[in-house]
């Protein structure tokens, strides 16, 4: 049942520079591959409600790259990841590159594992960064999200005339 | 934004991973510092100053027990931790319930 699974992942820093993500999904291993690699699902899970993914690339064959961009309703603001893919094997694991856009420095390589046992899949990635510094602060970047989207929510609570963003807001 | 001086800031003082360490001999209950160096790799002045760094910060309460001096982890001050890795937990979390929900929907759709 999906709604036994909601908030199940579990997410814990490893050693001084890995971040390990683990969570299980009813669903054959490669249907989540599927989903975790075609831009048009990826749109749909990848961003948030409020900052949806604007680019989401992804040339899924080794030495290919991927990017995804999200931008934010309210104020435009975009932001970038991409990297490349190093290893694939369908359905069980890639091994890719990452970074941040705005911290190109901060590239991690992260892997990908799928383990299907009866329906159920397990899905794990391993984030490995190259100093402890970075790792902390990709940890501490989603408290700055999460507190952002709390101002953001806020700020339409208490100027609901605010007008919407337009084309002309844009960056260029 | 200028980093906060090491005894002054949770996030700096177990930065260092002796602090850690000590703290994890901690985390097993109140002990003296001899223990703590024993079960360290480390030497009493070192685990000494560490306390110390530990103490400015709250992370660690001491008291006078006789002639020794006990040490005891104090687990309210780790909640900005807590808090900070939760969060970014709770943005995964998020993200793999809407793919999770994706994957529902393919499945419906068969």
């Amino acid at each position: 049942m999906l709604a036994n699974r909601l908030g199940s992942a579990v997410i814990a820093s490893r050693g001084d520079l890995e971040i390990v993500i683990e969570r299980s999904f009813d669903a054959p291993a490669a249907l989540v591959f599927e989903a975790w690699t075609t831009p048009s699902l990826i749109r749909r899970w990848w961003g948030y409600e409020s900052q949806p993914l604007v680019v989401c690339d992804v040339d899924l064959r080794v030495g290919g790259g991927w990017r995804y961009v999200t931008r934010d309703d309210v104020t435009g603001l975009e932001m970038g990841w991409r990297g490349k893919y190093r290893e694939i094997e369908p359905g069980v694991r890639i091994v890719s590159t990452e970074c941040f856009e705005d911290h190109p420095a901060g590239e991690t390589l992260n892997t990908l594992t799928l383990a299907e046992v009866d329906g159920v899949t397990t899905l794990t990635v391993v984030v490995l960064h190259t100093t402890r510094a970075n790792r902390d602060a990709q940890l501490a970047s989603g408290m700055e999200r999460g507190l952002q989207h709390g101002l953001d929510r806020f700020e339409r609570l208490i100027t609901p005339a605010s007008p919407p963003p337009t084309n002309a807001e844009e960056r260029p | 934004m200028s980093r906060a001086a090491t005894t002054s800031d949770v996030f700096n003082a177990i930065a260092e991973p002796a602090r850690r360490d000590v703290l994890g001999v901690l985390a097993r209950g109140e002990q003296p510092v001899g223990e703590i160096v024993a079960a360290l790799d480390l030497t009493q002045p070192q685990v000494s100053k560490h306390l110390s760094v530990l103490r400015t910060v709250d992370l660690v309460h001491c008291r006078s027990h006789g002639r020794q001096r006990l040490y005891r982890l104090n687990g309210p001050a780790l909640r900005p931790v807590h808090e900070w890795v939760s969060a970014f937990e709770a943005e995964w979390n998020d993200r793999l319930d809407r793919f999770d929900g994706v994957l529902a929907d393919l499945q419906r759709k068969g």
